[in-house]
């Protein structure tokens, strides 16, 4: 068992810069919450069946849950950081006008993933809507309204 | 305060519990209500107007006590409030309150009596009114059932008018300006010359004073906020990351700890090695709980890990061990002796069928999990005057009992922080993972400990729906349906909730047969009954309790006697009913799905069920196309009448989510127990319903009912026989079992 081997890990999460020394086998999740008090990504499956823990890694929707500390390769993005100039992102502001959230507990995720598949597609269909988001869960069946959403923030980036 | 104004205010509740539809039998102790919670250490400058309304010279606070689970209940009693106290829910604090009994549910032990819902005749009256008086007693302050809404609605609207009254007479009192003269708006009294004082500036004054109690609560026609589109008011942080939710709660020194509890539920501890997990990095003991083991450490992370290198030899619990032999007890138990209702009995069953052919089926649902998104957590502080607990729960009177119990404090010295919930679906009806949080934190006093269970823990322990049998026979003649008779057989969820969280209550259960014996529909002869099968696993309240089964079996069935028939789906249930507000939601289902019939082009096929359960009558109809990846969900339609609907974007989404709630489910979902425990033990093998499976939605509120209702659970119940029955009008086969992912494809 490994769980003794220590490192001193470099993390930048949301722009700001953290060293910790731990395992580097701890999942990213729980650096970012129980080390780093960062608790916007949630522990949902713990094996990246959910989404509810998803963060962006350089840009890509990853799984926190799935990334040991000592892989992350890039700076972190939680949904703390994800809106512009202090402002909320246009698919925060699309998630409250269509009043998506029921327990909410997915919701950071499902909008970080949002946010990823609207950086390489600014106009999804359905389908490439479904394909990118399928793989993050949500109990309360909110999916009709997050579908409704990504639509309407998906304009409002082409617009802006 | 003086002594007098206390004396004054708690007589004034009197009048709050008449108006809540507290009934009065003449015997005083019971029918007084409880005083005001929010009395207690107020300061000069705060009046605690009522139980739900605080003015402070630094802010209003709302007291909402019934717990949110995404339900939107939270906001809903802010609006309530708000909608006769005139101040903007979004500005205001809201606060659970503590446990207590001027926060019972009076509705909720009502609910699950034996009568008929449209009976609203002298006894089933009566009784309902008695049960009222019960909860009252008994402080059950319960969030379920979808009562909320019904049970508070009242209350809440009145507790906003009278302190919007007393306000008023504090500004009159304190400017000379009479009463007449004052207007109230966003949180201030505004006097003729349009100067506003703020709530906030009363609060001295109106704490002098006693409570004005003569108040008529605004009609419909006059709401400013209520029956209009409004933003919820936990929207913001929730699409912001800024919502905490109980596995958030952090306080300064807290420890972290998860539990290893035999898969085997009740099983017990047996004998065990901790002496790896001991030395594992971060932790910081490991301790015995209630059905086995808890590790504490420094990171939650590290204490999974430690958990699962703990070696446990685990006694086997007293229940079979596969589902397979779950299964034959289900059977076995389809006997006279165990027949535990027969609630409807119409006509003459037995007389009909033995002149008739008979056509017979026989059904069956499977162990579900509630799995909400958030894993059960709870962070407990246990010192030693007191306890302090971080949770999210739809029961804080058990668990405030709990920690009485199992530490040895005085009642007043539990607090309990309700937290707003990832999602709950009925898990949060029990309070085991309170239990062992309290336990773990009684072995670290002074320091907080935050317990939270891994996915797998909290799968395995499940409190699940129960497995359902049902056998049905019946008869056609002349296209029409004339002899219904419905056997519903399972473990009494009755016996096994109500015995974990209050008492089991006297009479048969009639979870057994929710949503089969309660419907609208008037054929000639018709006949259910439930069968109370022998114990097995500890079951649990899961979104639309009974009727998520009974519904299943009743409209599939009726379905099939249709067909039989020869008659249409929606006509032949529309001539069945004569209730006139089922009746609406029947023919509005028609209208706006364009009925015509089931058949609705090659690889095509559509579906209709209806239920009333929670006292709202749903219907719901389906479109299914075969793909060449399988059967897609097309379209779905929902029409229901809860009543007055307070806040119609919350109410689409209730009915959405439900209606995803009951696809899902049946779709993909079962809990199968192998060696005592679900094989199921993550989302990788129980998904519900994930987006690319997910249909449009089309949903209709008919607003004639004059009940008011709630929508948490009231489409789920039609769901998955609507379902069911367009999947076999697209390919003829019927779905008689869940789930349907064992004998069709989903796409």
């Amino acid at each position: 068992m490994s769980v003794n081997e220590e490192e001193t890990i470099s993390l930048i999460v949301d722009g700001a810069s953290f060293e910790v020394s731990l395992e580097a086998e701890m999942p990213l999740l729980w650096v970012l919450r129980d080390e780093l008090g960062i608790l916007g990504p949630k522990y949902g499956c713990g094996i990246a069946q959910c989404g509810a823990c998803t963060v962006l890694i350089d840009g890509d929707a990853v799984r926190s849950c799935q990334v040991a500390a000592g892989d992350v390769w890039g700076p972190v993005t939680t949904i703390a950081a994800l809106g512009l100039d202090g402002a909320d992102h246009p698919l925060q502001t699309a998630w409250i006008k269509h009043q998506v959230a029921q327990c909410g507990y997915c919701q950071s995720g499902q909008i970080l993933q949002a946010a990823a598949l609207l950086e390489k597609d600014t106009s999804p269909t359905d389908s490439a809507i479904d394909a990118a988001m399928s793989s993050n869960l949500c109990r309360c069946g909110t999916y009709p309204r997050i579908r409704a959403a990504i639509h309407d923030a998906a304009r409002s980036l082409r617009e802006s | 305060m003086s002594k007098k104004s206390t004396t004054t205010r708690r007589s004034f509740l009197v009048g709050s519990a008449a108006v809540a539809g507290g009934v009065a039998f003449g015997i005083y102790a019971i029918a007084r209500p409880a005083a005001n919670p929010l009395l207690e250490g107020l300061a000069e400058d705060e009046a605690a107007i009522t139980p739900f309304v605080k003015v402070a010279s630094g802010g209003i606070t709302l007291i909402v006590p019934r717990a949110d689970s995404g339900q939107g209940i939270m906001s809903m009693q802010a609006h309530l409030i708000a909608e006769e106290l005139d101040v903007d829910p979004q500005k205001v604090k809201l606060d659970p309150g503590q446990p207590h009994a001027a926060y019972v549910n009076t509705l909720i032990a009502a609910n699950g009596l034996p009568f008929h819902p449209l009976d609203d005749g002298i006894v089933p009256k009566t009784v309902r009114e008695m049960m009222a008086t019960v909860a009252r007693l008994s402080g059950a302050q319960f969030t379920g059932g979808s009562s909320s809404v019904a049970d508070l609605q009242e209350k809440l609207r009145y507790a906003g008018a009278v302190a919007r009254e007393t306000l008023k007479l504090a500004a009159s009192s304190q400017t000379g300006v009479p009463v007449k003269q004052l207007k109230t708006e966003d949180g201030s009294v505004v006097l003729p010359d349009g100067t506003s004082i703020p709530y906030t500036n009363l609060a001295t004054q109106a704490a002098r004073m006693d409570p004005v109690t003569d108040v008529k609560l605004r009609p419909p026609a006059e709401w400013r906020r209520l029956g209009k589109p409004f933003l919820r008011t936990d929207i913001v942080p929730k699409s912001t990351g800024t919502q905490t939710y109980g596995i958030d709660v952090t306080l300064p020194d807290m420890l972290f700890a998860t539990v290893r509890a035999n898969p085997g539920r009740g099983g017990g501890l047996g004998p065990y090695d901790a002496s790896v997990a001991k030395t594992m990095r971060g932790v910081k003991g490991i301790v015995e709980v209630n059905d086995g083991l808890a590790v504490i450490a420094d990171n939650t992370w590290r204490a999974f890990q430690a958990a699962e290198a703990l070696e446990v030899d685990w006694p086997a619990p007293d229940y079979p061990a596969t589902s397979a032999e779950m299964w034959k007890v289900l059977e076995a138990a389809h006997v006279s002796e165990n027949r535990d209702s027969r609630l409807r009995d119409d006509g003459d069953v037995d007389q009909v069928m033995s002149e008739a052919d008979i056509f017979a089926a026989e059904y069956r649902v499977p162990y579900l999990a509630h799995a909400p998104l958030e894993p059960l957590n709870a962070t407990v502080l246990v010192t030693n005057q007191d306890v302090a607990i971080w949770t999210a729960t739809q029961v804080p009177v058990s668990i405030k009992d709990a920690a009485v119990e199992i530490t040895g404090v005085a009642g007043d010295a539990v607090t309990v922080h309700a937290l707003p919930a990832g999602g709950s679906f009925g898990r949060r009806l029990d309070h085991d993972y309170v239990i062992q949080a309290i336990e773990i934190a009684k072995r670290f006093p002074g320091r907080p400990i935050k317990t939270i269970w891994s996915r797998e823990e909290d799968f395995t322990h499940d409190f699940p729906r129960p497995l359902h049998l049902c056998r049905a026979r019946g008869s056609v003649a002349d296209g029409k349906v004339v002899a219904f008779d419905l056997d519903t057989i399972s473990p009494s969820l009755g016996d096994s909730w109500f015995s974990r969280v209050f008492v089991v209550p006297p009479g048969p259960d009639t979870f057994l047969v929710w949503g089969a014996y309660d419907q609208p529909y008037e054929i000639p002869n018709y006949r259910v009954s439930g069968y109370k099968a022998p114990k097995l696993v500890p079951i649990g309240s899961w979104r639309s309790p009974g009727a998520c089964s009974n519904a299943f079996f009743h409209e599939s069935f009726l379905s099939e006697l249709i067909n039989v028939a020869g008659a249409d789906q929606l006509e032949e249930r529309l001539r069945l009913t004569k209730d006139p507000i089922s009746r609406g939601v029947l023919e509005a289902i028609a209208e706006m799905s364009n009925w015509s019939g089931t058949d609705i082009g090659p690889g095509r096929g559509r579906g209709v069920a209806f239920c009333h359960s929670h006292h709202v009558p749903v219907a719901e109809v389906i479109d299914v196309t075969l793909t060449e990846n399988g059967i897609r969900i097309d379209e779905v339609w929902i029409a229901a009448d809860c009543g007055l609907v307070f806040d119609p974007v919350n109410a689409e989404a209730q009915l959405t989510g439900a209606a995803v709630w009951g696809l899902g489910h049946a779709m993909n979902c079962e809990l199968t127990y192998e060696n005592y425990a679900p094989v199921q033990t993550n989302f990788h093998a129980f998904e519900g319903m994930r987006l690319h499976q997910t249909p449009r939605f089309h949903t209709s509120l008919l607003e004639k009912s004059e009940k008011i209702c709630g929508l948490g659970e009231p489409a789920t119940a039609p769901a998955a026989p609507a379902l069911a029955n367009a999947i076999f009008a697209a390919t003829g086969i019927r779905m008689r079992e869940m789930p349907f992912n064992k004998h069709v494809d989903f796409a």
